[in-house]
């Protein structure tokens, strides 16, 4: 009865909604628009000048630089077609860094996830105190990845004291793990706030329906409440392949890419060669692949949840 | 009978939760917590035992925080005064101007407008690695390299989530009462700032809490913008002085930075606790 009486109103409410969004769309009366275009400057003039200043002046010119040969400082450029790209494809450290990065992302994605869903799950389930574990396990989030990276290289080479002579930066294994546990701990709490508003959001009568039809708490788990989060899960899988693969200050704290560039991170890998003149073209081209490589990811997010809104 | 056992099992099951939940958190904040311990120690005991309490021999008291603060040519205190003068103006400068533009953006909504917002949107998924080496020439170029100036490039950088974020809202507003303040003879101008700005107040706080801790913990554009002999915001002065070569620093005061930079962070955390996670569920939602 109730849900009759929603989807009445729903129906109701529909050519309501659409009519505002048709407002929308003209937005004010000509006459009104024509004494707010006086005033362009000042509304959108500073943000317009900061953006191009920014960002899309360094963008294009980025783009320009990586077709160029050999420069220190941008005059002395010139176009010398894909010299650099092809450089960049056949840098070692830069294939190395990708697979390191890929690796890292997989394993992040899947730990993070995990971690997060299960806090979120156990904390949606009214125990005790929840407010509190909430709260502590959200904070690190908010810590910047330098000081993170410098608290937990101090924490790891104190722990491999304890039974090792190495430090941290001597061995690729540790410093991978130490990534993988630094950003574990920083990030789960921001997907478990993600993960605890989608479990909120399940319906109670579903819920119930599974209760009473005797589904045993695994069951409820597996086929009630896992479909109902799937948007909860699209979009945490992608923020955290995304921060994953953009990672650097924490990788530049905690190892800097020791041993010997082997725990250098597709970020940190362009970010040094910046720092050489030889190396400053390639850098630029390895920056637009990772731009591209990005912004493909992005986009799938974007096109794999607008899907689950049309589902819905 | 049965139903009494099952809400004991229940009660159980949940003690048993707390307390899995209880063990987590302690490991969750212990890093802190061994943080907070060897700020009392003195270097050679941070050193040798991380994990130790300090005793007699290596407690040296607020001995740390005062060298934390105070040592070397760039004492720490300056780089937290140029982290707050930095992350201040970039924050206001962002959600003033950003909030104008994107009510401009929404409801003019010409072709220039149109474009406008797409190269925002653009701008989120570029990563700063893109434009890493060309901003900071373009920064120099400009003079936008000192602690005053820095915020222009941070508005500009930060504009496209900011934009974003606001014009998704401001077309959630009913036009009807920007129209009503025009009858009654109100500009753009005054529209805006008092009919508008006051209504954009929870876009204002989320916003205002994603840049200020985006601008607060940045290291890349700042170490390579600003001259480093003369300003430093927190984390660049936490990598210069960990990296040795510009000095390095006893263990036990570096323990003292590391806390002295995570307290503000934690205290602002706290205060605005309900907005962060209000903000953080918000943004997942819509995607």
């Amino acid at each position: 009865m109730i849900q009759a009486s929603t989807t009445a109103t729903d129906a109701a409410k529909k050519p309501a909604a659409k009519k505002r969004k048709a407002s929308f769309k003209t937005g004010h009366s000509s006459m009104t628009k024509r004494s707010m275009r006086k005033w362009a400057w000042l509304f959108i003039g500073p943000v317009f000048v900061s953006f191009i200043i920014g960002f899309l002046w360094p963008f294009g010119q980025g783009i320009y630089l990586s077709f160029c040969g050999k420069f220190s400082v941008i005059s002395d450029a010139h176009l010398k077609g894909i010299e650099n790209y092809v450089k960049a494809f056949s840098d070692e450290t830069f294939f190395h860094a990708f697979w390191f990065t890929a690796l890292f992302a997989v394993v992040s994605v899947v730990l993070i996830n995990l971690l997060a869903f299960s806090i979120a799950y156990a904390l949606t389930q009214g125990v005790k105190g929840s407010n509190l574990f909430r709260t502590i396990f959200f904070m690190p989030n908010l810590i910047g990845g330098i000081v993170l990276g410098y608290l937990w290289s101090m924490i790891f080479d104190g722990l491999l004291d304890l039974w090792t002579t190495q430090n941290l930066v001597d061995n690729a294994t540790y410093g991978f793990w130490g990534l993988i546990i630094l950003l574990l701990w920083q990030q789960a709490g921001y997907m478990m706030i993600i993960y605890i508003a989608g479990l909120q959001a399940v319906p109670d009568d579903m819920l119930e329906a599974a209760k009473i039809d005797g589904a045993t708490k695994t069951q409820t788990l597996f086929k009630v409440i896992i479909p109902n989060i799937m948007p909860s899960i699209t979009i945490c899988t992608f923020l955290t392949l995304t921060n994953s693969f953009k990672l650097y200050d924490q990788n530049l704290s905690l190892t800097g890419g020791k041993p010997a560039r082997l725990t250098e991170m597709l970020a940190l890998n362009i970010s040094n060669g910046y720092s050489n003149m030889a190396t400053r073209g390639m850098a630029q081209a390895k920056a637009v692949v990772f731009f591209i490589l990005v912004a493909t990811l992005g986009i799938l997010q974007l096109v794999s949840t607008r899907k689950k809104e049309v589902q819905q | 009978m049965g139903k009494q056992k099952s809400l004991k099992q229940e009660k159980t099951r949940k003690t048993v939760m707390s307390i899995i939940l209880a063990i987590i958190c302690v490991i969750y904040v212990l890093p802190i917590v061994t943080i907070i311990i060897n700020t009392f120690k003195d270097a050679g005991a941070v050193k040798s035992n991380l994990f130790a309490l300090p005793n007699s021999e290596s407690f040296v008291g607020f001995e740390n925080y005062v060298t934390g603060l105070t040592a070397g040519s760039f004492p720490f205190w300056k780089a937290v005064m140029f982290n707050v003068i930095i992350t201040v103006l970039s924050a206001f400068l962002i959600l003033l101007f950003c909030s104008m533009a994107a009510w401009y953006v929404a409801r003019v909504n010409s072709i220039f407008c149109k474009i406008f917002y797409y190269l925002c949107v653009f701008s989120m998924v570029v990563p700063f690695q893109m434009v890493q080496f060309t901003l900071s020439k373009t920064a120099d170029t400009l003079k936008l390299n000192t602690p005053w100036t820095i915020p222009v490039v941070y508005l500009g950088f930060g504009a496209g989530l900011a934009i974003f974020m606001f014009v998704g809202f401001a077309k959630s507003i009913p036009i009807e009462i920007e129209e009503a303040a025009y009858i009654d003879g109100c500009g753009p101008l005054k529209t805006y700032f008092f009919v508008v700005f006051p209504m954009l107040k929870p876009t204002l706080i989320s916003v205002g809490i994603l840049e200020i801790m985006w601008v607060w913990n940045d290291y890349l554009l700042p170490s390579l913008v600003l001259d480093l002999a003369k300003y430093r915001n927190i984390p660049m002065h936490i990598q210069l002085t960990t990296t040795g070569s510009y000095g390095q620093m006893n263990l036990g005061a570096m323990m003292a930075m590391i806390f002295l930079s995570i307290v503000p962070v934690i205290v602002f955390y706290l205060v605005c606790q309900k907005y962060i996670i209000k903000g953080v569920a918000a943004g997942a939602v819509k995607g």
